[in-house]
């Protein structure tokens, strides 16, 4: 084995580690919180060549850190998110364990449907809730249909629960399955 | 000068009497033989019990009223069709209301229209029963805010119509109450009621008698404060609201109060049952039932759920939640209250249906109402003083030992009560009762009442909830399945005299549609895969059967048509809380989907698809 092979591997070794710290890690300080939150697009028909969107940088760091998906679960259940979408079965408001998302399922887009609320009886929670919780509660909802890596996925309910937890759960598909979907939804 | 006005006179005189002789020969032409309607003989080995004289029957062919009429039989005089010639029945005309979700609505039929009013939007349609095909007459647009559907707790339902004196009467899942003129479809008057915001509904049929519309909001699983308001028939103003929570004013609770059991008496129970301030988000919905007995001038209805589902956030009986009221319908003063589940434990709501009777108990005729309740009793009270005269199960109950008859109490089984971070298995019937609203119908033939219900049982786990106005107010985790003997549904003819079933047909499904009786022998039911049935009244036999494109949890109805001919009508279109699994797409890989559903109607999807389709059937000629 080479001398630069070996470097290559033991810098692939100390990234796995990193990653995997990064994965539990909390934020001891609050994050400088940006101006506005995302508004995505709600149609994918876009006249002339599609711009693309840029991603949210908060995305894969909400996402892919346990912690926070944690405190998602909570506000999931605190906020009552689960009375109107059971654990993700859905009930007064639509399913979000499935493979579709009226409004788009990427974090950008859960993240606006939080905080603008939706027409068919979706409150926004503009007020209530801070842009961190919702990141938070948008990284739980993408891991009740198992979009977020398996070793972030919370093993079990914070309460009694009749449901699966996320890591036993096969992953479901983003896809946009009304015309007010958005494009770029899997990442 | 005189001598002019006369013959003016007498010429317009003239001239009516040519209008009307014109008319005559017009019904004449169109309605040759009006159906025989046979003296209704009851058949040897009837129960005894018959309709409640006080409300007299007076079937002229028509349907006015959700439930028929004020005793609320859901039976038609009517005997063009019946046991022997049912197998005939065909289809006549169908119309689609364009809305695929849960249609639980009744169609009513007055003079040649039918009137429907569809889930969500709340849309209207007259449809002209005198041309062939039935085209529409009119529709009504209520526009209700999309928002609404977000706080409608078991689909965007609507349960029907009234009819009186021209007018059609009818709720907007966005809590108005609107009058419109039956013959041309024009907005009479409209009252707003409530607030979404604050979780509040409106999904019931109103009731109309003596000049007043009674009408009542859902919400139970919203933390929404239940009431009962009486409207003026003529302008809309609220002539009278009762609250089913809080002081004994805002309850309508004065001089005239006299419920039958001690536990129901008091001052200010409604806020005295409860922990501080509790009673403001305390539930209670008239969602469901209204009957009226114009003779003492009562009006009867039941109340719903407390909230929230998990009882230990709720120590005290948690007055009025879950009973029965009976009010006087000029004040909306109550007469007598009586409480079926003290501090509900399981979303027993108390507002299914009261059927006025007079029957024989103890070798007595007795002025009575009939209630196949939600907790799985059928009780049999008397409607002047809210005693219970008795109190049957009429399925499998392990949740309740028994309904004390000294003391009126319902007893828990103390192995089935909830504890936050424990879940309880095996709890029957479940929260959506052993029969939820959809009502029963009697027939004077047999005496006997025919309920469409369930056998489902439940696993329970209770959480602590937190009220954020206009979101559910739950904390429970539940999960419905099959009770003994693996089917979910059940139709049983119940003797109520005797209190017991006579025949029961078990259904794989559960039953989520009304029923639907007729002087033929018949009774009509749909089941949630789309069947239409007639079974024999007597034995429970089934004699024809049709499969609507959607699954069934409407109420069926009978009228005699412009031709005189007798049809029978139903709207088929699943969803309603069970059958939201299949019209709101849901995911029932989580067994608490539609608050329980998950699991217990995770074949519905293949079983049944969505839609919203009117069918109406005849004798084929
Ligand atoms: C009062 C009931 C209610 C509550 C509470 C509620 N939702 Fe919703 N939600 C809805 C309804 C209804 C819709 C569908 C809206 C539409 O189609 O316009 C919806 C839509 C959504 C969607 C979009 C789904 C898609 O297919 O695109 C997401 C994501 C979502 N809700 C997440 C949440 C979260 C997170 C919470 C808690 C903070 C929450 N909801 C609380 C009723 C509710």
């Amino acid at each position: 084995m080479s001398s630069r092979c070996r470097a290559r591997l033991a810098a692939l070794a100390a990234l796995a580690l990193l990653s995997a710290c990064d994965r539990e890690e909390r934020q001891s300080r609050a994050q400088p919180v940006p101006e506005t939150l995302p508004t995505p697009r709600q149609s994918i028909l876009q006249p002339g060549v599609p711009a693309r969107t840029a991603a949210d940088p908060r995305a894969r760091a909400y996402e892919n850190n346990s912690y926070q998906m944690s405190q998602g679960q909570l506000l999931y259940q605190k906020m009552n998110c689960s009375g109107c979408h059971a654990h993700g079965g859905g009930g007064m408001g639509p399913a979000l364990s499935d493979a579709e998302w009226r409004y788009g399922g990427s974090m950008e887009e859960i993240v606006a449907t939080i905080d603008q609320g939706r027409p068919n009886g979706m409150p926004s929670w503009r007020g209530k809730l801070t842009e961190q919780q919702m990141w938070q509660l948008a990284a739980y909802v993408r891991s009740l249909s198992a979009q977020p890596r398996q070793d972030v996925l919370s093993s079990r309910p914070d309460a009694p629960s009749s449901t699966e937890p996320a890591t036993l759960q096969s992953r479901q598909p983003v896809v946009p399955s009304s015309p007010a979907g958005v494009q770029g939804t899997s990442r | 000068m005189k001598k002019q006005r006369l013959v003016a006179m007498l010429a317009a005189a003239a001239a009516l009497l040519v209008i009307s002789a014109i008319a005559i020969i017009v019904v004449r032409s169109r309605a040759p033989q009006p159906v025989a309607q046979a003296p209704l003989t009851p058949y040897a080995g009837s129960s005894g019990a018959v309709t409640a004289r006080s409300v007299g029957d007076g079937d002229d062919g028509q349907w006015t009223m959700a439930a028929k009429n004020f005793a609320s039989t859901r039976f038609s005089t009517a005997t063009e069709i019946n046991t022997a010639n049912v197998s005939r029945l065909k289809v006549a005309f169908t119309f689609s209301t364009g809305v695929a979700k849960g249609h639980e609505a009744a169609p009513l039929v007055v003079g040649g229209t039918m009137y429907i009013v569809a889930p969500f939007p709340n849309n209207v349609y007259a449809l002209d029963l005198t041309k062939p095909g039935a085209p529409t007459k009119w529709t009504y647009k209520p526009r209700p805010l999309s928002a609404a559907q977000g706080v409608a707790c078991c689909d965007v339902v609507n349960r029907g119509a009234a009819y009186a004196n021209g007018r059609i009467f009818f709720n907007t899942l966005d809590n108005r109450t609107i009058a419109l003129d039956a013959a041309t479809g024009k907005e009479l008057w409209q009252t707003k009621l409530g607030e979404i915001n604050l979780g509040e509904t409106m999904t019931m049929a109103p009731l109309v008698a003596e000049g007043k519309v009674i009408v009542g909001n859902s919400g139970g699983e919203l933390g929404v404060r239940g009431w009962l308001a009486a409207l003026d028939a003529d302008s809309g103003k609220i002539a009278w609201r009762a609250y089913a929570t809080g002081p004994d004013k805002d309850v309508l609770i004065g001089n005239g109060y006299h419920p039958f059991y001690a536990m129901d008496r008091g001052r200010d129970l409604g806020v005295t049952t409860w922990p501080p301030e509790a009673w403001k988000q305390g539930g209670g919905n008239a969602w469901g039932w209204v009957s009226y007995d114009p003779k003492t001038r009562l009006v009867f209805y039941g109340t719903g759920n407390p909230g929230p589902w998990n009882p230990e956030q709720r120590p005290g009986d948690n007055k009025f939640t879950t009973g029965v009221f009976a009010r006087d319908i000029d004040t909306g003063a109550a007469r007598w209250y009586y409480q079926t589940s003290p501090h509900d434990l399981f979303d027993h709501d108390s507002v299914n249906e009261q059927i006025l009777l007079d029957m024989p108990v103890k070798g007595r005729m007795r002025e009575v109402m009939v209630r196949p309740e939600r907790n799985g009793y059928f009780y049999v009270m008397d409607r002047g003083t809210g005693e219970v005269l008795s109190a049957t199960p009429f399925g499998h109950v392990t949740a309740y030992k028994g309904v004390d008859l000294k003391s009126g109490r319902l007893i828990p089984n103390p192995a089935m009560e909830p504890r936050e971070g424990q879940v309880v298995r095996g709890i029957c019937p479940s929260a959506p009762g052993m029969k939820d609203w959809n009502p029963a119908a009697f027939s004077p033939l047999t005496g006997l009442v025919y309920i469409p219900h369930n056998n489902l049982c439940m696993d329970w786990g209770s959480y602590e909830a937190s009220y954020i106005a206009g979101t559910p107010y739950v904390g429970a985790d539940v999960k419905y399945y099959a009770g003994p003997g693996g089917n979910r549904g059940v139709f049983t003819a119940w003797d109520p005299v005797r209190g017991r079933p006579v025949w029961e047909i078990k259904e794989d499904l559960p039953v989520w549609s009304g029923a639907l009786t007729t002087a033929g022998g018949l009774v009509f039911y749909g089941t949630m895969d789309g069947w239409f049935k007639a079974v024999d009244q007597r034995s429970g036999k089934l004699l024809w059967q049709f499969k609507t494109g959607s699954g069934i949890i409407g109420q069926p109805i009978s009228y005699r048509g412009p031709d005189g001919h007798q049809y029978v009508a139903v709207l088929a279109g699943v969803g309603g809380w069970p059958g939201a699994i299949v019209s709101n797409n849901l995911n029932t890989a989580d067994a608490t989907a539609a608050n329980g559903w998950g699991v217990a109607m995770a074949d519905l999807p293949q079983k049944t698809t969505a839609g919203g389709m009117l069918y109406v059937f005849s004798l084929s000629r």
